[in-house]
């Protein structure tokens, strides 16, 4: 039987309409708007100034702590302004915005396809490298990769696992990069091996994908202690704790890290980035982002310069459908509905994601009837009908014993609560309730 | 373009909704019912038809004059409670008591909490309690499997009908009598010679002290009749193959999970076992407690009532392992053969604390308490 996380999950309809389209390079824009806070952490400091020329590949923004992430010019011109734009968050904040001259690249950067197999860093350096090179966690959180990197002391480290499961419905952007960039990915699994000098990685692929399985499995011969495991499509599969559990049978306690049990999750495309930057002296100024959706013309996965606004995309895919009803940024269970499409790509954006209008609106309400169907599909193991009651009522001591903490806001609740009750958007309230709660305790 | 919706995650939904839940219940019931229209005939279409057109209009008129909220019948809950209270009542019972039950179920049972969602007990089983306490009478009386009214049942039933009519249930007939003492004196020594009636006598449909029948019972039926439904009882308890057709097609839909009418079946099973093998003399073996006295709709339909069962899947074994000893206790050691509804219903009540102390296995709990 194939491996999965053993507690709760659910399977929506899996939609993979791009799972076949080729990584197309997107063309340029004319103008980006690069945030200057695009990760988990302390938005980093813009070091640019209006009428500054910049190339691709210049640091344009500096991480302002240890969580933290320097930005860099995903395009060549000029730097018009320093200003508040409208971003995915659907809120205005700092952008570097830049206007488009050619396509100049910093000469530091080798440009070279070659595949390049030896590493010649140290784990020190690797680890130094990746942080100057901006990345962050590509599978949506932007976590500052260098920091899950550096392991603290009296912690040790026996696995690192790869997460290529893109549990999210819809989205193929990881599947896409498992079948045309393996070898660079692969490359980047033994970087980050050796600066956690683990001997054993396992990447976690789910078995919608048995293309990308076949493939990583004929090539993992070659890079010893990679192994390739399929595993039962399940979402939310590719959350940390779901995967580590799944992968090796090790749970993460509650309020802990993976670290705690010894492993280290890092994204496909992570990997991919970290091959980039230490292998050839790129930092993370593209991604590949899916474009899809029922209605949507020609769905597409685009390897996309960070900054270039969403409208770009949905053109070079056929257009904004007629019936369009709302777009998402990210996938349809954990995205978030855009409210502009001028917003910019971000090092977070995995995909974007149009709905129709009939699949836009949410599902008509009633009473709980008490099924316990949100309990059995949590893959945390907590009572979602009961935490969507205490947080109307705003009890939160009740919310905090009840563990509404441990909720990874997976959305399994929502999706499948047949009375149509929106049970994360409260669950999330009473948490940012409690988190502020236990912070104050803390002070 | 169109306005953009702007709403949090998640954006898809899977389609399942109360109405379909409620109607593939719905669903799962029709194979008992068309076995209980074979084997009682016009009685039991009546005796349905009555209870789910009462349940639903009850429920619309409490709503639309008393409640004054709008009626939600639609969602097929009444329905459901119609069909399941007509399943457990026999099929010659007078329709005005099954609309009093109606009225019951709906009215107490559900709408005095709230509604669907809010009533502490399963809304059927408080009608069929309160009549089986108001009408005891009709409520035990039950016709023979194959000796339906189809010809007479606008007539109303008179007394000489039901005795002509009327069979006890297997478990009746075992309850009434195993255990009992009967004497008889001896002409010849004048001696009183007593012989406690045992499951076998049942079997052999007689009991003989000193070489005369001193008392003759009902044929208990073979277990091929208890399968199929030819045995006397409630009309939808009778057919143990039709309940599971539902059970299975309920699990297929995932509509309910295995769990509570497992945990039920098995514990009855384990008691009425144990009992069964200290003194098989006087306790009947477990197979007879599984396929009678409505065990399999109570423990696949009853039980299972989404409002009153409880959230947690620890919870539901304390639930299910709790009406099974209760039900095995009822029909053992107490007045009712068929016990069933009263242990379901006394476990309904301990929900709201089973919900409060038994949570679900949290993820990273055990690990963080191992620490
Ligand atoms: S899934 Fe919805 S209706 Fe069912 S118990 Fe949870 S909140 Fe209530
Ligand atoms: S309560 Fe949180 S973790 Fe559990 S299903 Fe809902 S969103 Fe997911």
């Amino acid at each position: 039987m194939l491996k999965t996380f053993p507690k709760g999950g659910v399977h929506p309809a899996e939609g993979k309409y791009s799972a076949n389209s080729v990584i197309e390079k997107l063309s340029l824009p004319k103008t980006v708007s690069i945030p200057i806070a695009q990760h988990i952490g302390a938005p980093s400091k813009a070091i640019v100034a209006k009428g500054d020329k910049v190339k691709v590949g210049d640091k344009i923004a500096e991480s302002t702590g240890f969580v933290s992430a320097n930005i860099h010019s995903s395009v060549s011109g000029t730097v018009v302004k320093v200003d508040k734009v409208l971003d995915s968050t659907g809120y205005k904040r700092p952008c570097v915005i830049i206007d488009v001259e050619g396509d100049e690249w910093n000469e530091s950067i080798d440009r070279s396809i070659e595949l390049k197999k030896e590493i010649s860093l140290t784990d020190k350096e690797i680890i130094q490298r990746i942080n100057e090179s901006g990345i962050v966690g590509l599978g949506g959180a932007t976590f500052p990769s260098h920091v899950k990197l550096s392991v603290p002391d009296g912690k040790k480290i026996d696995v690192l696992i790869i997460n290529g499961v893109e549990c999210e419905p819809y989205l193929t952007s990881d599947h896409r990069l498992m079948l045309e960039k393996a070898k660079e990915m692969l490359v980047g699994i033994q970087i980050i091996m050796k600066a956690l000098s683990v001997n054993l990685a396992l990447i976690g692929i789910e078995n919608n994908k048995p293309d990308a399985i076949s493939h990583l499995q004929n090539l993992v011969k070659d890079y010893p202690g990679v192994e390739v495991h399929a595993l039962k499509v399940q979402y939310p599969q590719g959350g940390e704790k779901q995967l580590i559990k799944a992968l090796i049978n090790r749970e993460v306690p509650s309020g802990a890290l993976p670290l705690n049990v010894g492993a280290v999750v890092h994204n496909v495309g992570t990997a991919f980035a970290v091959y980039e930057a230490v292998q050839k002296n790129k930092p993370l100024f593209e991604r590949i982002v899916t474009l899809t959706g029922k209605s949507v013309k020609k769905p597409s996965n685009f390897m996309v310069r960070i900054g270039t606004p969403v409208t770009e995309l949905i053109e070079a895919a056929g257009g904004l459908p007629e019936d369009t009803g709302k777009v998402i940024n990210g996938g349809p269970m954990m995205g978030k509905a855009l409210n502009s499409l001028e917003v910019p790509v971000v090092k977070g954006t995995s995909g974007i994601l149009i709905m129709p209008v009939v699949l836009s609106a949410r599902k008509k309400e009633s009473d709980c009837i008490r099924c316990a169907k949100c309990v059995s599909v949590c893959p945390q193991g907590l009572e979602p009908f009961l935490l969507n009651k205490l947080a109307q009522l705003g009890k939160n001591d009740k919310l905090e014993t009840n563990a509404v903490m441990d909720c990874i806001e997976c959305g399994s609740c929502s999706y499948t609560c047949p009375a149509g009750l929106p049970l994360l958007d409260y669950i999330r309230l009473g948490k940012s309730k409690v988190s502020q709660i236990i912070r104050s305790r803390k002070q | 373009m169109n306005k953009l919706f702007i709403s949090p995650s998640p954006h898809v939904y899977e389609d399942t909704t109360v109405k379909r839940l409620m109607f593939d219940v719905v669903i799962a019931l029709l194979p008992a019912l068309v076995f209980s229209i074979y084997f009682f005939g016009m009685g039991a279409i009546i005796v349905t038809l009555t209870a789910v057109v009462s349940c639903i209009a009850f429920e619309w008129l409490i709503q639309k004059f008393i409640l004054k909220q709008e009626p939600s019948i639609t969602d097929g809950s009444a329905l459901v409670t119609g069909i399941l209270l007509a399943f457990n009542v026999p099929s010659n019972l007078p329709i005005w008591i099954i609309i009093i039950g109606s009225l019951v179920a709906i009215g107490v049972g559900k709408m005095s909490f709230g509604g669907l969602g809010n009533n502490p007990f399963n809304p059927a089983l408080v009608g069929r309690v309160f009549m089986l306490i108001s009408f005891p009478v009709q409520m035990t009386s039950w016709p023979i499997p194959g000796v339906t009214r189809f010809t007479n049942w606008l007539k109303p039933i008179s007394a000489a009908d039901l005795d002509a009519v009327t069979g006890a249930t297997p478990l009746g007939i075992i309850g009434n009598n195993v255990g009992k003492v009967l004497e008889k004196i001896d002409v010849a020594t004048g001696d009183t010679l007593r012989h406690t009636v045992t499951i076998q006598d049942i079997y052999n449909g007689q009991v003989v002290i000193n070489e005369e029948v001193v008392k003759t019972f009902d044929q208990v039926p073979e277990y091929a009749s208890q399968l199929l439904g030819n045995i006397g009882g409630s009309i939808g308890e009778i057919s143990a193959i039709a309940l599971l057709i539902g059970f299975a097609y309920l699990l297929i839909r995932k509509v309910i999970t295995w769990h509570i009418p497992v945990s039920i079946i098995g514990s009855v099973f384990l008691f009425a076992g144990v009992l069964h093998l200290i003194n098989p003399e006087y306790y009947i073996a477990p197979e007879f407690h599984l396929l009678t006295g409505g065990l399999l709709l109570g423990a696949i339909f009853m039980a299972t009532d989404y409002v009153t069962s409880p959230m947690s899947v620890k919870g539901i074994w304390v639930y299910g392992i709790g009406i099974g000893l209760i039900t095995v206790s009822i029909r053992v050691f107490g007045v009712y053969p068929e016990g069933v509804s009263f242990a379901i219903l006394i476990m309904n009540a301990f929900v709201p604390l089973i919900n409060m102390y038994i949570k679900p296995k949290r993820f990273g709990e055990e690990v963080k308490n191992g620490q």
